[in-house]
């Protein structure tokens, strides 16, 4: 059994004209446990809607999703947020770090809607996680006072401090610098992989998107599984190729 | 459990970081607390000072005047007043009386032999009329045992003695047939600026060593008694028909003080409630106002909480939580203040008299503050609260 499922998934919203707009159309994807998947395409072709609806921060219009066995839909609103805590962890392109909060007291955040001993010993377990990302001496530094690059690293503690069953990383390195932000997918990869989540990453960088297992591509709200090489080229469609494709898949993507 | 005391601990941890807003936010709500609490506080103290004031004329609350005047020429003896009155007491079990009358008698000043007007008592009608001496003390139990007289006197008997306190001990000479030297034991203020010299004597040493005067009538004592307010009513015609029947050819009268508190205390009560209730309209609003610009600043907040797994349910009882905890927070610090205020308080010239019995501070005008506080906290926590779950998430973390 996979762990999580989209079968057909249609996400659309209706337009203040009326007219509705399909932001992802028949959207088929399975994850399983400890798999690193990307997901390229250009701005506006439904990444980030796709990983909303992963993350359960937004729900499909039609179509199924199924997490380790449930489907979503079934779920109420208040199951829906304690799985979102309980199996994911988020990092986003600007970091959405708390202001005003200690990057201790960030990546303890989350542990304040865990339950038992995860709550209890919350403080304890957050500065662990931020040990274990390189942050080890930088705990009472406040987010002003980080660079992108420590920014960042907090973000991946932050989502991984609740042991998640999987990372969903919407442009990670979209804010740094390429050496920073290879240091950071590597950590990211690093860090999933030691614990065991799935890691999907949606980017535009196709170096990045090829450091996961798999990949796919994201063009007007379709999402094709792609073949990409070490340096980050299309090297190959798989599967059925949407019929809206420019001949060169590069040219898309770049 | 750890639902409750995350929600807690995420709400101190707003308030701990925006400080300057809660500060701003907060100080309308403690202030309507110290008003509610300090106002009420000094409502009381001028109630009691008033009642006090009052008492000081007509003796506490409850205290009977009984006085049986001679009808024709022969009046009963000073003796058989005395068993009279001692009769009642102990029939009734009054527990403070004290026999009075006026009546003047001479006094030999350096300056010469002149009248002072003068009250003889017992020493419990220091405690029935609130007497504390300036200077000085009142008289005791023990006082009447003693074989030469002793005076509590206003400041114009002290000047007449060319004296300016008790350190000396000052002696007076009382005239009369067999003049005896009294000593000065207590000095109270003159009740108006130019008033001649007054002077209070026990009614044993009275009946030892004075020469009753006649210009005042005959001696006819009367009896103050401080009894129960709920049984005074009760009592009245009892005691007038008792004493009636053992003091024949008097005329028995047990007068009831004029009762008008009652009005002014609910009068008072109500302006403080209505300046309490003005000071936490304003300072709820204000509250209301900055935890709106407030929640709309942290939209983006909200929306990283939800990805973390809180519901809405945990985001409104959070935001609510903290404008609760705010307000708790500032109902504390409003008592503080208030208890602040009323400690250091100079009462005497605030009130323009002194109080005897400072009433206890007011626990429950403190409670209902911080109750009103903690209503006012959640009625404004309400609408940010509404706010912030209506947000969209994704709309949320994009802000």
């Amino acid at each position: 059994m996979s762990l999580l499922e989209l079968t057909d998934v249609t996400r659309s919203v209706r337009l203040p004209d009326d007219r509705v707009l399909e932001i992802l159309r028949g959207i088929t994807l399975s994850v399983d446990a400890g798999e690193h998947v990307s997901v390229v395409g250009r701005s506006g072709t439904g990444k980030s809607t796709l990983l909303n609806i992963l993350g359960l921060l937004d729900a499909p219009t039609a179509g199924e999703y199924v997490l380790e066995g449930t489907s979503v839909a079934r779920l109420s609103g208040r199951a829906r947020a304690r799985r979102r805590g309980d199996d994911f962890g988020f990092v986003f392109q600007q970091f959405n770090l708390l202001p005003g909060r200690t990057a201790l007291e960030n990546v303890a955040a989350p542990l304040l809607y865990a339950r038992g001993r995860q709550f209890w010993r919350r403080t304890r377990l957050a500065a662990e996680m931020l040990e274990r990302v390189g942050l080890g001496d930088r705990l009472e530094e406040k987010p002003e006072k980080l660079s992108g690059g420590e920014q960042q690293r907090v973000a991946i503690a932050r989502a991984l401090v609740r042991r998640p069953r999987v990372i969903l990383a919407d442009e990670p390195t979209g804010a740094l610098d390429v050496d920073t932000g290879g240091e950071i997918m590597e950590l990211l990869d690093e860090i999933a992989s030691e614990s065991g989540a799935a890691l999907i990453a949606i980017t535009h960088d196709l170096a990045v998107a090829a450091r996961a297992q798999r990949h796919y591509r994201l063009a007007d709200g379709v999402l094709v599984p792609i073949r990409l090489n070490a340096p980050g080229r299309v090297t190959e469609w798989v599967g059925d190729v949407p019929t809206d494709r420019p001949d060169d898949a590069t040219a898309v993507l770049a | 459990m750890s639902g409750f005391v995350g929600t807690v601990v995420e709400a101190w941890d707003e308030l701990r970081i925006h400080k300057l807003r809660v500060l701003l936010a907060l100080i309308g709500v403690a202030v309507a607390v110290t008003a509610i609490t300090g106002v009420t506080a000094i409502v009381q103290m001028l109630n009691q000072a008033t009642h006090e004031t009052a008492e000081r004329q007509t003796g506490r609350s409850v205290t009977l005047d009984i006085s049986a005047y001679p009808r024709g020429a022969s009046a009963p003896s000073t003796a058989q007043y005395t068993a009279e009155y001692d009769r009642l007491v102990e029939r009734y079990g009054i527990e403070h009386a004290s026999r009075q009358m006026w009546t003047e008698l001479p006094f030999r000043f350096p300056t010469g032999s002149r009248p002072v007007q003068m009250q003889v008592v017992d020493p419990s009608y220091g405690t029935i009329m609130r007497l504390v001496p300036e200077q000085g003390r009142w008289f005791t139990d023990a006082d009447t045992g003693r074989y030469a007289p002793a005076v509590v006197v206003n400041e114009a008997f002290l000047d007449s003695l060319g004296a300016t306190d008790l350190s000396g001990h000052p002696t007076v000479l009382l005239g009369g047939e067999t003049p005896v030297r009294t000593e000065v034991i207590g000095v109270y203020p003159n009740m108006w600026p130019e008033a001649p010299p007054e002077a209070y004597l026990l009614f044993d040493h009275y009946e030892r060593w004075a020469t009753p005067s006649t210009a005042w009538g005959p001696v006819a004592p009367t009896l103050k008694a401080w009894v129960p307010p709920d049984l005074a009513e009760e009592m009245q015609p009892l005691l007038t028909r008792d004493l009636r029947a053992s003091l024949p050819g008097t005329d028995v009268n047990v007068m009831l003080p004029q009762e008008g508190w009652g009005a002014i205390d609910g009068a008072m009560r109500w302006a403080a409630l209505g300046i309490g209730a003005i000071a936490l309209l304003l300072g709820g609003l204000g509250l209301v106002n900055i935890a709106l610009v407030t929640v709309r600043h942290r939209i983006r907040e909200i929306g990283i909480r939800r990805s973390f797994g809180a519901t809405s349910g945990r985001i409104f009882f959070g935001v609510l939580m903290e404008s609760v905890v705010a307000t708790v927070v500032a109902g504390l610090v409003g008592i503080v203040v208030a208890v602040a205020i009323i400690k250091n308080l100079p009462i005497e010239r605030v009130l323009g008299t002194g109080v005897q019995d400072m009433p206890p501070f007011p626990v429950s005008a403190a409670l209902v503050g911080m109750a009103c506080a903690t209503g006012v906290g959640a009625l404004a926590g309400l609408i940010p609260a509404t706010v912030a779950v209506r947000v969209k998430v994704i709309d949320a973390i994009r802000y």
